[in-house]
């Protein structure tokens, strides 16, 4: 386990030095030392139909283009984390994923339109997702600068966390996750027009 | 959805009953020889205007939700992405990140970039309409609310937006070569763009020479005799307009202090108790910034700085002093204010009183504002926006709008994303519903590239704009910046002929 995390972190020091992968400090799987993921930016580099998960486990060649899918990875029932996204239209999607799985990333490994427009770096709150009460206390306290960026996203909720800063533990199992609906009739900043 | 016959050069496309496309088919085909060619096809063709987050952000969802759609993404300047590019400050480069999304959409094969187009001059809307089934103005606001205080014409004086854009290498605002000899600069409005002005000014250029800040801002920067800012607002500091993000910036600048007026927050920390989140945070960071007094190391860092800003509240610029002789500004008559009701909605009512502060600088940043694109477009002067609903446009089948143009120019990219989303959400639902007809084939692009070459444009795309984009990011590497910007057209255009 801590050779493979050694190769892991080895590895995304080699794509960051050779500047492939964008600096990682904002990213919790970073700062959680189980970073064993392309760059943000190679994922963005996938077809846009196809996007390419972010991998646990890197390839030691580095084909820049050629992450795999996880494909190799036998399921230990352990490493399982079973969550439930909501999309905007009500519409419930359950995902069978793995611990330390990123919550944007995997939203986008499965066609759930979670945008991400900062790329998981703190400056952008589009990865807004209301967190199902059971499972809210469960995750980590957001760092100052989730809360600022927070601060910003248009029917913020006492449950809204940013996707890019979830990352999945086992006792996350059974969470829901919801997108904001940004309804036709109000503006996002909560308004209410006068109906005439 | 009825059956067509369409005929094409000898191929013949049908549907019957549930239509299907032969969408290969149709992308396949060239147009040669003399460019006269019956393109009849029933893709839904989109034209947008404008290709900041807004455009970009719509022509994603449209092409998203209908795999049936064409999308050609029209824009003034040769390059991309608006204020992403031109507004963003330098030192907030993961902002602009959400630029490889909207590269990963522009090159999807249903999607066209138009750089260097004029749409309203080289093109009209009218035009538009008639080639694509539906037209999107995502234009923004070029323009900006004027203070309307006499002095305001005095060199010295400027809009955020023009100050923004010299420092962001906007073409158009290249000649502002800003004075920037004197100590004290006033920014009148305390929103985001107030507090990128304020800290741009302020920052250790060291810092900024490593950002996509243009040259001849640094070299100008680096000559600054700027020691003071001051950021002023007409209400209080529970109705300030900035985020917590820019405020917490502007807090841990390296060698400046603060110097905020302690009686400016009389009664706003008991007022704190039924805020919302965002707006209790933001208070308590300021007032902690305005009246704690500072741990002991905190207390020699603000002692050895060599600059300084502040908020002032409750003031309003009612005159710009100038020097008869220079007709340069050298101060600003502010009217003090009191407030009437509280939270969102208090008013700044004139007590009468005035005061005068001296300055060599002022830049007005009291909010953009957007300008008719043509006079077939209906425009609401008083709210600078096209008036519509949910983005289709009041009165004008087949045009819609979204971005600032939709709403007014307020808004993170967070919004103007959601904004977007809503625009496409109706467009595909007219298509959907027959309220839009793509039943009739309409010509797109083919058309209107053949108008521009006739009336001598010529677009730019974006594999031309990859040109540019390589070209600037070449010139950076030996600054050691991510990229060295093109500040003018004439040079964009020329690496583009390359």
């Amino acid at each position: 386990m801590a050779a493979s995390a050694a190769v892991r972190s080895s590895m995304g020091l080699t794509l960051r030095l050779s500047r492939v992968i964008p600096v990682c400090s904002t990213c919790p799987l970073y700062r959680l030392n189980i970073c064993g993921n392309s760059a943000a930016s190679l994922q963005r580099r996938g077809s846009f139909d196809s996007i390419r998960t972010i991998n646990r486990h890197l390839q030691t060649s580095i084909g820049l283009y050629q992450i795999e899918e996880g494909s190799s990875n036998a399921e230990d029932p352990d490493d399982v984390v079973n969550i439930v996204y909501i999309d905007r239209s009500g519409q419930r999607i359950p995902v069978k994923a793995k611990v330390g799985d990123n919550v944007l990333y995997l939203a986008h490994k499965h066609g759930i339109d979670l945008e991400g427009a900062c790329e998981a770096s703190l400056a952008c709150s589009t990865c807004q997702v209301y967190v199902s009460d059971a499972h809210f206390d469960k995750l980590p306290e957001p760092v100052e600068r989730e809360d600022d960026m927070l601060d910003m996203a248009p029917m913020l909720q006492e449950n809204s966390r940013l996707g890019c800063q979830i990352i999945l533990t086992p006792e996350l199992d059974g969470m829901e996750l919801t997108l904001p609906k940004v309804t036709r009739n109000f503006y996002v900043d909560g308004h209410v027009p006068k109906p005439h | 959805m009825t059956g067509h016959k369409l005929m094409f050069k000898g191929l013949k496309l049908w549907s019957s009953g549930r239509a299907t496309w032969i969408n290969r088919v149709h992308e396949g085909v060239i147009v040669r020889g003399s460019g006269k060619a019956f393109f009849a096809s029933c893709n839904p063709k989109i034209c947008v205007v404008g290709s900041g987050p807004a455009g970009f952000y719509t022509a994603q969802h449209l092409i998203k939700a209908r795999q049936d759609a064409e999308v050609d993404i029209y824009e003034r300047l040769p390059v991309p992405f608006g204020l992403v590019r031109f507004g963003v400050a330098p030192d907030h480069p993961e902002v602009k990140n959400v630029i490889n999304t909207f590269t990963q959409t522009a090159k999807q094969s249903r999607c066209s970039f138009y750089g260097n187009v004029n749409v309203g001059k080289d093109v009209s809307i009218e035009e538009l309409q008639q080639a694509y089934h539906a037209v999107v103005l995502s234009y923004g606001a070029e323009g900006n609310r004027t203070m309307g205080v006499p002095g305001e014409q005095l060199a010295g004086v400027y809009s955020a937006q023009n100050f923004v854009g010299w420092y962001n290498g906007l073409p158009s605002c290249q000649e502002l070569n800003p004075d920037l000899s004197c100590e004290t600069a006033v920014i009148l409005g305390q929103g985001n763009v107030a507090l990128d002005i304020a800290r741009i000014l302020l920052s250790p250029v060291d810092i900024l020479k490593k950002t996509d800040i243009t040259q001849p801002t640094l070299e100008a920067l680096e000559r600054s005799q700027i020691r003071n800012v001051l950021i002023i607002g007409r209400r209080g500091p529970l109705q300030i307009a900035c985020t917590i993000k820019e405020l917490r910036e502007m807090v841990n600048l390296p060698d400046t202090r603060p110097e905020m007026v302690a009686a400016d927050f009389n009664g706003v920390a008991e007022a704190l108790k039924d805020v919302p989140r965002p707006r209790k945070r933001l208070t308590e960071l300021m007032l902690k910034t305005a009246l704690d007094t500072p741990g002991e190391k905190e207390q020699e860092r603000r002692n050895k700085a060599s600059r300084s800003w502040g908020f002032r509240f409750f003031r309003s610029p009612v005159e710009v002093l100038g020097d008869p002789d220079s007709m340069r500004v050298v101060g600003i008559r502010l009217a003090v204010n009191r407030l009437e009701g509280e939270g969102e909605g208090a008013r700044a009512v004139l007590t009468g009183e005035v005061e005068d502060v001296k300055c060599g600088l002022v830049i007005s940043s009291i909010g953009y504002k957007s300008v008719p694109i043509d006079p077939s477009v209906p425009f609401d002067s008083r709210k600078a926006i096209v008036p519509n609903n949910m983005g289709r446009v009041q009165h004008v089948s087949g045009l819609y709008c979204s971005g600032w143009l939709k709403t007014g120019p307020t808004g993170v990219i967070a919004t103007t994303m959601n904004n977007s989303f809503d625009t496409a959400r109706s467009l595909v639902e007219d298509i959907d519903s027959g309220t839009l007809d793509v039943s009739i084939s309409k010509p797109g692009s083919q058309s209107i590239s053949a108008l521009l070459e006739k009336r001598g444009v010529k677009p730019v795309s974006f594999s031309d704009w990859e040109k540019i984009d390589n070209a600037e990011m070449k010139k950076g590497e030996a600054s050691g910046k991510p990229r060295e910007k093109l500040l003018s057209v004439e040079e964009m255009l020329r690496v583009v002929q390359t």
